[in-house]
């Protein structure tokens, strides 16, 4: 009990600290330009302006970077989904030639450093004529062995008599997936989406390697052209920060618990 | 492939028959996820090998076959030594700070009541921003003229420093702008790891009398051994892979100071167009990978399991 109170303070004490450099950027972003270079530093503004977000939103390209990085995000994340839980359900479910051995070619794969492949990656999109698109900033990132492996060992705790019931109702395959073992497996299905969207959305070297048209970048890539275009800009360029980075953190305020419980039902926690 | 000779197994004993006949559904199943694994995972490795033979060039023009010589000119290369000590060294500094911080921040959310969801929003919130917005804040923070810790040194009396151009500090910005983006994850695996173990443990040993820091030492840290273990080799794996942030960071300046490996192998693929030998040093990060990851399951053999 004596312990009680100064590990909370710390705990707090740490939380404030963690905060420290959002909250800067945040506060940067809210002053006029000429208070943000004075010395010494300011944490109240002088006087409060959001002229910063102005520019960034009526210059900038900003939106059209939240755009892509949906359309992206959101593909990669609906795609793997579809293809890792159907590729996941055949492998805990169901017999067929070399399956044993394609399991552990997949599992091997979740050995692969992504960014060792982004040379010959890059030069087989040249030949697929994917260079430049969404497609091509979709396609690789959908190729992630470990939602395989996490929804397969889903599936495996899963009953078998709950499909035996469908298949006496007559149930194919497609059906007892679809209608019984997926709406089943929701937490792990969050878990996973979550996680490939923050993912997705947050890549920053693929997207930067395979698109260089400025009306296909996304945020991180985006964001990274914002220091030179600004100038000296630093109201602007913080502004730019905290637009692109503030959707995920406000989603997650809301959704932690989930995402939370949701790590520990994916088996996550070892 | 006599796969078809293989006898059905007998401990099989579910009432419904032919459940798990061999059949190529399964294998519609998983095609399409399969289809897209052998295009964008194993053809690249394999015609990255293949390339790492050659004098490939992005650019086009002549391919001549050069056996093993670019793997020749790696070693002799003094920049891949020395980025892959970078890589090497910044893995060294920023894993048990990673470790260690997210084990102690998942303690203190674990333990914490009526503050329980701030803390949980302020560790894991920076692991959700991208890595670009996270290098733009820190390099206004590292800002040597009139950034927030040059302020914060000046009120204790100190001498401005250059954090990302001084050649003394510049690693150590790194990894203090990597831990505050990055211990977000550690944390969330230690936090899902401790809400796991049941809570009559801690209270059966309270009412035999163990102390808070007895209960931590004997039951609270030895059970949470396999999530150091599976924390421990995703970290570093994921600090052997290190590139955004110092590219970001570095962007026009300290260069080779804190260049890491995929730094030079983007600069040799992307920038000379040396296909070929950008490849070969790929498979030299991907070997060191491989081993990290096997070592790890020889030290902790049951951390994947369960």
């Amino acid at each position: 009990m004596r312990t009680r109170v100064p590990l909370s303070l710390l705990g707090v004490a740490l939380a404030l600290l963690w905060l420290i450099p959002l909250a800067w950027a945040i506060d940067t972003s809210i002053k006029p330009e000429a208070e943000t270079t004075r010395v010494p530093v300011t944490w109240v503004p002088d006087v409060f302006t959001l002229d910063a977000y102005r520019g960034v939103f009526t210059a900038g390209d900003v939106p059209l970077w939240l755009f892509n990085s949906l359309v992206v995000a959101a593909g990669v994340t609906v795609l793997t989904l579809a293809a890792a839980s159907l590729a996941a359900y055949g492998f805990s479910r169901l017999d067929f030639p070399a399956k044993n051995w394609l399991f552990a070619l997949v599992l091997a794969g979740i050995m692969v450093p992504p960014q060792a492949l982004i040379v010959p990656l890059f030069h087989q999109m040249q030949s697929l004529g994917l260079v430049d698109t969404y497609w091509g900033m979709i396609l690789p990132q959908l190729a992630a062995p470990v939602m395989v492996f996490i929804l397969k060992k889903f599936f495996d705790g899963i009953p078998r008599e709950y499909e035996q019931a469908a298949a006496l109702d007559g149930a194919s395959r497609l059906r007892m997936f679809w209608s019984v073992v997926l709406p089943m497996s929701r937490p792990v299905l969050a878990a996973v989406g979550v996680f490939t969207f923050v993912t997705a959305w947050n890549n920053f070297l693929w997207p930067f390697i395979v698109v260089s048209d400025p009306d296909l970048m996304t945020v991180p890539v985006g964001l990274g052209t914002v220091q030179s275009s600004y100038g000296l800009r630093y109201a602007e360029i913080m502004a730019s920060a905290v637009i692109g980075g503030l959707p995920l953190v406000v989603v997650y305020a809301f959704l932690q618990r989930h995402v939370i419980r949701g790590v520990g039902d994916a088996g996550l926690k070892g | 492939m006599a796969v078809d000779t293989v006898p059905a197994p007998v401990h099989d004993t579910s009432p419904a028959p032919a459940r798990t006949e061999r059949s190529l559904t399964g294998l519609w199943f998983a095609l399409p996820f399969l289809l897209i694994y052998a295009l964008f995972m194993i053809w690249p490795i394999l015609s990255g090998l293949w390339s790492s033979l050659f004098n490939t060039s992005l650019a086009g023009g002549d391919v001549e076959f050069l056996g093993l010589s670019n793997y020749a000119e790696l070693a002799r290369d003094g920049a891949v030594w020395d980025s892959l000590w970078n890589t090497v060294w910044f893995t060294l500094l920023s894993t048990p700070p990673l470790v260690l911080t997210g084990l102690g921040m998942a303690l203190l959310a674990h333990r914490a009541r009526r503050t329980g969801w701030f803390l949980r929003f302020a560790f894991f919130m920076p692991f959700l921003l991208p890595v670009t917005v996270v290098a733009l804040i820190w390099l206004w923070i590292y800002q040597s003229d009139f950034g927030l810790l040059n302020a914060a040194v000046g009120w204790f009396g100190g001498d401005p420093v250059a954090w990302i151009n001084d050649e003394r500090t510049a690693m150590w910005a790194v990894v203090l702008c990597t831990l505050w983006w990055t211990v977000g994850f550690n944390f969330l695996l230690y936090l899902a790891a401790l809400q796991g173990i049941p809570r009559e443990l801690h209270e059966s040993a309270a009412v035999d009398g163990a102390t808070p820091g007895q209960r931590l030492r004997r039951i609270t840290l030895p059970l949470l051994r396999r999530t150091t273990g599976l924390v421990l080799v995703l970290q570093l794996i994921a600090s052997l892979k290190i590139f955004d942030q110092v590219y970001l960071l570095n962007e026009g300046n300290a260069g080779p100071i804190t260049r890491p490996l995929i730094q030079y192998v983007y600069e040799q693929g992307f920038t000379s167009y040396r296909i070929g030998y950008a490849s070969a040093i790929s498979y030299l990060l991907f070997l060191i990978i491989i081993v990290v990851a096997f070592a790890q399951f020889k030290i902790f053999p049951a951390g994947r399991d369960d």
